[in-house]
């Protein structure tokens, strides 16, 4: 294994985004997340690359929206509020097939909100955030490590697919500190020949754009889209089984409501209870395989989340609603608790799966 | 001897502007010059929502199209992501650049970006068919001010040059017009000045020219180029605002 | 000797150029209708043309082509 180094998750993306061969990155200031763009004020000059402050989130995405279309890699960086700014650009990036990288770092909502930790902007990441039929990949990571590794999945997956990557982080998984290894074999970005980086009078000029005033020629570019979008749904969804195979219960949980489930699971197995749990990484493609198997042997499925309850809705569509799934969560910027999931667990096993 | 042509940097197709339009006249000027500056192969042009919404139809050059008011945005990006080689320009109306796309607009000035900014003021939103603008005058019967535009109602229109020559950031603000032959000699001018500036290194230049909707304003292709005169120039006065390298501030 | 070579389907007949020229002797064409259904510019008198371009710099539609 290689040297690992104590990082803040915010910093981890950063530093990773720079190994991905990130020499772009456009920002505003919003908390939780500006030690991402601190770090890329600081290490840009020095390599060469590009920092700048945008005077808005609409000003950021839209920089990004440039650079992808120049056919580098580029990211932007934001926090719940921010990304509903940046959903306009977002969709734009969508129907002009660009890939780009764009980090969630997510607090409490709606509106201004808080700034505590929050899984409630699951439904924007997953069903959009912007006008129209599309969809970005979503990369939740569960660990620094992990924010570090989605971060150069998510620029290969972006230039793979010619599409957003999103990493849907939250703010305990951006300010956690962590031992993490840095080293990656990184996919090179591809040949992007529709690139707008000037004609050099050898070829017809390449045009980005989103406009498509024929009806039957827009609806054949969103088929196309869909085509792929499938392709990826069968290619490319990731998750992390644990303790599944014997369990009579199972958990489903991404990111820091992850982390803190495991626990209650372990706890639950010392009592006797079998329970495991399904971790989506990629929130779409939503990882429907494992939860089409469990819902074929467990009893109950108990999404734990940071939301009103978003991801259940992915987890009922999966397992076609034919075991009972409930939620327990908390929101607003608190934390579910290991015991609160273990209660939740033992409600569930009490009942024999019924609710 | 060809003394006059369709420039190359312009292609074939026919343009969906209305007659009289003077949209076509500024899209050859923009051609023209980088054809005379032998641009066209690393040019990436930014085009707005808009009436030139499909500007990046008829030019050769790559052509990016932009979500509406983020062309500066856009171009920022595209400048940066090759700084020696890309030359860049956005193509705005006054809805875009002056309305929805104004901080884009006075932060990309700010910063000097190193681009060339084409903006065309015709005071009305003409491809939605006849709003007023934010440069809409005093007065102006539109869709959406019908009984004139009421400045005690709806505020006064926006002069971006005056405006912008305030920032320390531009390197070069000049307003002309195309309304004659003298006009658009004048016009192509201050805009392969705005690419020179950009070539040469000394940032942002925005060039306003003073546009025609024939269409929207109710009046023939004639008398709008007269309106131009009797109307748009006594509000929005021609001129350079600000040259720095010229050591000119209006 | 002056020459200009229309791109007839190309004109709008917004009648700009026939404003410009020094010479009057440009018009709308009374008579023929173009691809796009306008009056398409002509040359009255193409002996008398200076082949000063007035009439293209004012063409919105590129339709003149300009030669002495």
């Amino acid at each position: 294994m290689a040297d690992k180094v104590l990082m803040k998750g915010n910093e981890a993306i950063a530093e990773a985004a720079i190994i991905a061969g990130c020499r772009h990155y456009f920002g505003y200031p919003i908390t939780p997340q500006t030690e991402i763009a601190a770090y890329m004020a600081k290490k840009m000059p020095k390599i060469g690359g590009a920092f700048l402050q945008a005077e808005s989130e609409i000003a950021a995405i839209n920089m990004v929206y440039g650079v992808a279309a120049a056919g580098r890699r580029v990211m932007t960086s934001s926090s719940s509020p921010g990304i509903s700014l940046k959903s306009e650009g977002l969709s734009y990036m969508a129907g002009s097939d660009l890939p780009a990288l764009v980090v969630n770092v997510q607090r409490g909502g709606p509106g201004l909100g808080g700034i505590q930790p929050s899984q409630s902007d699951y439904f924007q990441a997953t069903r959009g955030s912007g006008h129209g039929d599309y969809h970005m990949i979503v990369l939740a990571p569960a660990s620094v490590q992990e924010m570090a590794e989605l971060t150069v999945k998510g620029f290969e997956l972006a230039d793979t697919y010619r599409m957003t990557s999103m990493i849907l982080a939250d703010g305990t998984m951006g300010q956690m500190m962590e031992p993490v290894s840095l080293e990656f074999d990184v996919k090179p970005a591809p040949e992007k020949p529709w690139a707008t980086v000037g004609t050099k009078l050898q070829r017809k000029h390449n045009i980005v754009n989103s406009l498509s005033l024929v009806p039957e020629e827009l609806e054949q570019l969103n088929f196309e889209r869909y085509e792929k979008y499938n392709y990826i749904k069968e290619n490319e969804a990731m998750y992390e089984e644990y303790l599944m195979d014997d369990a009579e219960y199972a958990i489903a949980a991404f990111g820091i409501a992850s982390r803190v489930a495991k626990n209650a699971v372990n706890e639950a197995r010392k009592q006797g209870i079998k329970v495991g749990m399904i971790r989506p990484i990629t929130l779409w493609p939503f990882p429907v395989a494992p939860f089409k198997k469990a819902a074929d042997k467990v009893k109950a499925i108990i999404s734990v989340e940071l939301s009103m309850g978003q991801m259940i809705e992915d987890v009922r569509l999966a397992t076609e609603c034919k075991v009972p799934v409930t939620l327990c969560n908390r929101v607003g910027g608190m934390i579910v608790s290991p015991e609160q999931v273990l209660e939740a667990i033992k409600e569930v096993a009490e009942n024999g799966g019924a609710k | 001897m060809v003394v006059f042509d369709k420039p190359h940097s312009l292609n074939e197709m026919s343009m969906h502007y209305c007659p009289g339009c003077t949209h076509g006249i500024i899209h050859r000027l923009v051609a023209e010059v980088m054809d005379e500056l032998g641009i066209e192969g690393r040019t990436i042009g930014v085009a707005p929502v808009g009436c030139s919404v499909m500007a990046y139809n008829y030019f050769n050059c790559d052509m990016i199209e932009a979500a509406h008011g983020r062309a500066p945005a856009v171009a920022t990006g595209v400048k940066r992501a090759d700084p020696e080689n890309h030359v860049v320009f956005t193509y705005q109306g006054d809805g875009d650049l002056a309305s929805i796309g104004m901080a884009e607009t006075v932060h990309a000035a700010a910063r000097n970006e190193n681009i060339t900014v084409i903006f065309v003021n015709n005071a009305i939103y003409g491809m939605t068919g006849g709003q007023m603008a934010p440069t809409s005058l005093p007065g102006q019967v539109t869709q959406t001010s019908p009984y004139g535009r009421d400045v005690n109602h709806c505020g006064y229109p926006i002069k971006v040059c005056e405006m912008l020559s305030q920032l320390d950031g531009p390197e070069y603000l000049e307003r002309v017009t195309v309304n004659s032959v003298k006009a658009v000699r004048n016009a192509k001018k201050a805009i392969k000045k705005a690419f020179q500036n950009q070539l040469d290194g000394k940032g942002f230049s925005l060039v306003e020219v003073v546009s025609s909707c024939p269409t929207n304003w109710g009046l023939t292709p004639q008398q709008a180029l007269k309106w131009i005169d009797e109307k748009m120039i006594p509000y929005y006065p021609l001129g350079v605002y600000k040259d720095r390298s010229a050591g000119e501030d209006k | 000797m002056a020459k200009l070579t229309f791109k007839t389907d190309n004109c709008k007949g917004c009648g700009l150029c026939v404003d410009a020229c020094p010479k009057n002797i440009l018009q709308l064409s009374p008579d023929k209708i173009n691809k796009k259904g306008h009056h398409p510019a002509e040359l009255t008198d193409e002996a008398a043309c200076i082949g000063c371009a007035s009439c293209a710099i004012m063409c919105p539609d590129c339709v003149i082509k300009v030669e002495r």
